[in-house]
């Protein structure tokens, strides 16, 4: 019973870090899905989709507070947030990967990398080195279900990146936008001639990739409420692994492989010293990689880079 | 446009020796009245070390005389050095391109040494730019030869450096220094430097044994695994020198001797230099362009394209190891966070900003950084945005960076540039 109830609170534990590089590995997985290029200042645009909000946060928290029910506080937040971050989703697309459409993949990379550093110095600078602590959103209670502690900000933290999941999963599948990213994916050289064009789609896919890492931003922030210019660093990295880990441009495998990667390191630092946690975690990760090199979801499409 | 063609063709007839002999001019000018004399009537508080951008940045009032200082002692002499010597220059070029081409380079790099050796020892500051530059340069080129030369996207090379840089330091603290961690040494320590080479190499085995775990999952097939691949190949490393608590863990080691001293890391640098030149130019280069430009039609072609693949990779990490010895051995300490994504991002820059598929472009690239990095330096945080975006810019308007496909030619590089030699040339031409 003890062992039992000891999983079961490491298992919420791991489903809610899950949830972060589940939500945030989408976003790779989606602009790799669509353009075949791994978009590096994601990790970037998550952390200052956590700063802005930080700020739209301290802003209603300012004005609303009594006013308004603390729920509906948060969630003009995360509207007016993703809403925001979109368009720096939208601004990365446009000024570093548009003029690199017919460039090789690897210097759209870098141009990717570049702006992520761009981002982090531009925070340090505009921000300085201070900590800035993420106002709470919602008063934390912690409830005792059958020897399991569980707050709500983690039991939030898991049903919003779950409805945000099924709520990409059903643009995607349902809408006339969703079915020409899925076109897209599919073949990038030919819809374009079927009359959709790539300058709408790929920028809807950053946004939509931001918007997401925006959202991972605010929970985090609930999370973890220390606010760190280099946050987006090694949580942007791991998601990235995670991304590939779920099959490249897969969404489906991505959330997958999110929250294995959430379950693996929880697990890892329970048994072993935690600081063992990131040699084991990619260990198994270079293992799985080496039998199933396309990951769990991936497509079975060329491989073939241009350079 | 007519100015800098007249202006290139007022120097269209100095051969690189030329140069040489005008530059050696400004360093000797600056060695013995640089101090004494120079900076001193110009108010400088002491020699402008990097052509004294740091001193311009950090004191706008004093550009004047740093510009000035930098046009005394460098542009001038120089320029005029290398106009009067010019025919003597072309003479000599001339002897030595009867030599064979090995003697001549050999010479030309002797001197081109004792020009830099002179520049670095104004101050130690100069002298560790210069170390850190060379091992750039090494690095950049052996990333070159995974990621331009076979045209792969691979991260883990800070994993490598790493390898390289650890298994050295523990050969030349186990067997030649008295320390804390290992004890007394096994060796004497005065056959130390003589060693040194071996640790180095023992150091570029590691990686290339590392680079295997890297290299034989991710070849089986084409694509981006091996970006993946090795990006967790070097969490791996460096969390598991983390857990090496042997060896330091994260606190790091320290207390490396110091083998590593300019010549030393300068005459490795240029044999990296020679022999990825040769590696690339070979055979076998030539079979790991074709794997990356077809795979489909080198394997018809007869080519094992798994083996190239794997023996290019070993290759370029075995370099990435010697410059991580030699790292190691320059700062005299390491840690576990030195070789993480920041590293990471430093070498990519250098390698894309200098050129793909070009050693030249490697060398352009490594120095470029490394220098507008120091120079940069007292604009403390905003060096990290404008880094950032001359690199952005280099991507939009030469996606393969600045020097591209473009191998060395030693021979034209060396050669004499007679007056009369052009106008034969130019008859012929016509």
């Amino acid at each position: 019973m003890e062992l039992l109830q000891y999983i079961l609170q490491n298992l919420i534990n791991a489903a809610e870090r899950g949830s972060f590089y589940a939500v945030i590995s989408i976003g790779y997985s989606m602009v790799y899905g669509v353009l075949m290029l791994f978009n590096f200042a994601h990790g970037d645009i998550f952390m200052v989709g956590a700063y802005i909000g930080f700020g739209i946060a301290t802003l209603f928290i300012g004005i609303f507070a009594g006013l308004l029910p603390a729920p509906l506080i948060f969630l003009a937040t995360v509207v007016t947030t993703m809403f925001l971050v979109s368009w720096v989703g939208v601004f990365v697309e446009v000024a570093g990967y548009r003029p690199l459409r017919n460039a090789p993949r690897a210097s759209a990379a870098i141009t990717g990398l570049m702006i992520g550093i761009i981002f982090e110095t531009g925070v340090l600078i505009l921000l300085g080195a201070t900590r800035l602590s993420f106002p709470p959103l919602m008063k934390s209670v912690t409830y005792h279900v059958g020897g399991i502690y569980i707050t709500n900000v983690k039991a939030m933290i898991i049903i919003i990146s779950l409805l945000l999941m099924v709520a990409l999963h059903a643009f995607i599948q349902k809408t006339k936008w969703g079915m020409a990213m899925r076109a897209m994916s599919y073949d990038f050289l030919a819809v374009p001639l079927m009359g959709v064009s790539i300058n709408t789609i790929a920028p809807l896919t950053f946004a939509m990739g931001a918007g997401l890492a925006s959202v991972a931003g605010i929970l985090y922030g609930q999370a973890y409420p220390i606010l760190d210019p280099y946050m987006g660093v090694i949580i942007g990295w791991k998601a990235f692994v995670a991304a590939i880990l779920g099959g490249r441009g897969s969404i489906k495998g991505a959330a997958f492989a999110g929250y294995l990667l959430g379950f693996i390191e929880i697990f890892v630092a329970t048994i072993f010293p935690s600081t063992l946690r990131d040699l084991i975690a990619y260990s198994i990760i270079l293992i799985i990689l080496s039998f199933k090199p396309r990951g769990f979801f991936g497509m079975e499409h060329s491989t073939k880079l241009r350079l | 446009m007519e100015l800098i063609k007249k202006f290139k063709h007022l120097f269209s007839n100095i051969s690189l020796l030329g140069w040489l002999i005008g530059t050696l001019a400004a360093v000797v000018i600056e060695y013995y009245w640089g101090y004494d004399y120079i900076s001193y009537y110009l108010g400088l508080p002491k020699i402008p070390v990097l052509f004294g951008t740091l001193i311009m940045l950090k004191n706008p009032i004093m550009i004047p005389s740093a510009l000035a200082y930098d046009i005394i002692v460098y542009l001038i002499p120089i320029l005029l050095t290398a106009g009067v010597s010019c025919n003597f220059a072309n003479f000599l070029a001339g002897l030595f391109e009867k030599l064979p081409l090995g003697l001549s380079v050999l010479i030309h790099l002797i001197f081109f040494y004792a020009i830099l050796h002179l520049w670095a020892g104004i101050n130690d500051y100069r002298i560790l730019i210069i170390k850190l530059t060379l091992i750039s340069i090494i690095l950049t080129v052996s990333v070159n030869v995974i990621n331009g030369y076979q045209g792969e996207f691979s991260c883990s090379h800070p994993g490598f450096m790493a390898l390289g840089a650890y298994t050295s330091s523990i050969i030349t603290l186990v067997l030649f220094v008295n320390d804390k961690i290992f004890g007394t040494p096994l060796l004497p320590e005065s056959i130390g430097p003589w060693l040194f080479p071996f640790a180095l190499l023992g150091g570029g085995i590691a990686a290339a044994i590392g680079s295997l775990l890297v290299a034989i999952p991710s070849f089986r097939t084409r694509g981006d695994y091996l970006a993946i691949i090795s990006l967790a190949f070097m969490f791996i490393i460096k969390s598991a020198v983390e857990n090496l608590h042997i060896i330091g863990g994260a606190r790091g080691m320290g207390g490396h001797p110091d083998y590593a001293p300019l010549p030393i890391i300068f005459a490795w640098t240029m044999l990296c230099i020679w022999v990825v030149h040769n590696f690339v130019t070979s055979i076998f280069g030539k079979a790991l362009n074709t794997v990356r430009d077809d795979e489909a039609a080198s394997e018809a072609m007869t080519i094992k394209t798994r083996k190239t693949k794997v023996t290019a990779f070993m290759f370029g990490a075995f370099w990435a190891g010697i410059a991580g010895g030699l790292f190691a051995h320059v700062l005299a300490y390491i840690n576990p966070s030195m070789f993480s994504i920041n590293r990471l991002a430093e070498i990519l820059a250098m390698v894309y900003f200098g050129g793909l598929n070009s050693i030249v472009g490697s060398i352009v690239g490594a120095v470029s950084i490394n220098v507008l990095g120091e120079a940069l330096r007292p604009l403390e945080l905003f060096k990290w945005i404008i880094i950032p975006l001359i690199l952005i810019f280099v991507m939009i308007f030469r996606p393969y960076g600045l020097i591209s496909f473009k191998e060395i030619d030693a021979k034209r590089l060396l050669r004499a540039k007679n007056k009369n030699n052009q106008g034969i040339k130019d008859k012929r031409g016509v």
